[in-house]
């Protein structure tokens, strides 16, 4: 249903979006993920003809979004990032204004239609201009959704709820998900993780990973790691941990509790259960830890090159206490 | 031509909303009031009935004023509420985008000026045997003529900002250029001083239309400016995409 090559976008001398080529199905949820200006709006910006790229193309819906682009926009439905509303029309007036934009017949009814769809119907005669955050946000979906389209392009629509709004706007986009194709964008990890059914991972204007969010973890995660917790003594134990076979690495991160890093491919728990309690220790707990999405996302989107190196907490806050301790010796 | 519809009557009913619209409305009606009554005791003291001419007059430089705040919403307002990117998402031309606008801002305008009929119909009571009828449909269409060349330029600087006190004053600034524009050839008289005074806003109504005369060549010279300044507003929402 999308279907992007090589899209690139400059404004002015920046480049927003660098060659990116991804394509989505019917019925499927695509998330985009990245940070704050990454490219997503821009890219959903040119996927909806707001504007045309500079290089490259797009189809949407089998339409060029360039040639055809009145084609694309009958097709599209586009929640933008700041929701575009009207202040001084009621909520039903504004409806049905873009409803008639759209030459829907029985515009009156489809309007009642999408308000039943977002749970407004009983602020339909109400102003813009007096509803909360979560309802525009709300207005702004049902909006996207009026003409019924086969693509569906959503800018951080969760963006500016609370929790229990958030919780139902992505049970809707998940309805509306298995009949129709959904772009979506946010910078919230658990929502790509929870809602989408790919996940593509955009940072400065270049996709870095595209998978399921459960393929993307396990491709990604390489080294399995594996928790540890000990009653009582440790004394010598990092010692003994370190000479598992398949254990990488060993960090004690408070008192009786280890992490371990272990070679990927070889499931080391049944070595290191051994190791602990032959040698005496009082094993409490063993389990295996499975990086989170935010883990991903954080070694993908950094500058370094040297990706696989984990972002532990830990080693940052070591690495600046050494940094302050050579400050210290410096002085 | 539906889309331009659409455009047009949402933009025409928001106007009644809008206390500014309001505002700008009453205060061309109270000041042309004000002239009116000043021009009728002028013709008294002078034993000179009055025509239409002293209505015409005085609302033609006041709608120099009054249109730029009345056209300087029209894009501006969408740009600055982020509603440009729902409209340019819709499936809606630029141009129909541009012309759904003007209609709508030159049919209030439309409104405001029938509502100043009120003083012919006064000054019709008041002289005998009543006044020039001719000179009264000529000066209305020439009027609305200019009226409908002055919203297409506003909508056209409209498209240019987001701030509307930018439009405003860009927008006045083009209006009195265009107003002002054959000055000079009254002291040089030169060539040249054929075009510039063509291209006058001035020329074109207060030769023809204010005295009771309507040339085509006038009709066609609004009509021109009209489709001009709507064709480059397009051109600056095309291009506001490209950018």
């Amino acid at each position: 249903m999308i279907q992007v090559e090589e899209l690139t976008k400059d404004y002015g001398l920046r480049r927003a979006i660098d060659g990116i080529s991804f394509h989505a199905n019917r019925g499927e949820i695509l998330g985009f993920l990245g940070p704050n200006g990454a490219g997503k709006t821009t890219t959903m910006r040119i996927l909806t003809a707001y504007m045309p790229p500079t290089a490259g193309k797009a189809s949407v819906a089998g339409f060029d979004v360039i040639e055809q682009s009145l084609e694309v926009r009958r097709r599209v439905g586009y929640m933008p990032e700041t929701v575009p509303l009207y202040p001084d029309m009621t909520v039903f007036e504004y409806l049905k204004f873009m409803a008639d934009l759209r030459h829907l017949p029985d515009a009156e009814d489809k309007v009642d239609d999408v308000l039943e769809l977002v749970h407004m119907e009983d602020r339909a005669d109400g102003y813009i201009a007096n509803l909360s955050k979560g309802l525009r946000q709300r207005v702004g979906l049902a909006q996207a959704l009026l003409h019924q389209p086969q693509v569906l392009i959503l800018d951080e629509p969760t963006i500016g709820l609370d929790p229990a709004q958030i919780h139902e706007v992505r049970n809707l986009i998940q309805e509306l998900g298995r009949e129709r194709t959904v772009l979506l964008s946010t910078h919230i990890l658990s929502e790509a993780q929870q809602v989408c059914d790919r996940v593509l991972i955009i940072n400065k204007g270049r996709i870095v990973a595209e998978d399921s969010p459960e393929n993307l973890k396990s491709r990604i995660a390489g080294s399995q790691r594996v928790r540890l917790k000990v009653l009582g003594e440790t004394e010598g134990l990092e010692d003994i941990l370190r000479q598992v076979p398949g254990v990488q690495k060993v960090v004690a991160n408070h008192p009786g509790g280890y992490e371990l890093e272990t070679t990927p491919g070889m499931d080391a728990r049944p070595e290191v259960a051994r190791a602990v309690v032959s040698s005496g220790y009082a094993l409490a707990e063993l389990y295996p830890v499975s990086l989170s999405l935010e883990d991903i996302f954080l070694q993908l989107t950094r500058d370094e090159p040297n990706a696989p190196e984990m972002a532990d907490v830990d080693d940052l806050s070591s690495d600046s206490l050494d940094f302050q301790a050579y400050t210290h010796e410096e002085l | 031509m539906r889309n331009i519809w659409t455009l047009a009557s949402r933009e025409f009913k928001q106007y009644f909303l809008s206390p500014a619209a309001y505002l700008v409305a009453a205060m061309l009606l109270v000041v042309l009031g004000i002239i009116f009554y000043t021009n009728i005791l002028g013709s008294i003291l002078n034993q000179f009935p009055p025509s239409t001419q002293v209505i015409l007059g005085p609302l033609v430089t006041l709608l120099l004023f009054a249109t730029p705040a009345i056209t300087m919403r029209l894009l501006a307002e969408e740009q600055r509420q982020g509603t440009m990117e729902l409209l340019l998402t819709a499936p809606v031309r630029d141009y129909e985008l541009v012309v759904g606008k003007w209609l709508g801002g030159f049919l209030f305008m439309v409104s405001i000026l029938a509502m100043t009929w009120l003083y012919p119909i006064f000054l019709n009571q008041i002289v005998d045997p009543g006044i020039d009828q001719g000179l009264l449909v000529s000066g209305y269409l020439g009027v609305s003529l200019f009226t409908a060349a002055l919203v297409a330029i506003g909508v056209a600087v409209s498209s240019l900002f987001s701030n509307q006190i930018a439009v405003f004053f860009t927008t006045l600034g083009v209006y009195l250029v265009l107003w002002l524009v054959s000055l000079p050839t009254q002291a040089m008289g030169a060539a040249g001083g054929e075009l510039l005074r063509y291209l006058d806003f001035s020329e074109h109504f207060y030769t023809t239309f204010y005295q009771g005369v309507i040339d085509l060549s006038d009709v066609i010279y609004f009509l021109s400016v009209t489709a001009l300044a709507l064709f480059l507003g397009t051109m600056s929402i095309e291009i506001r995409r490209w950018r």
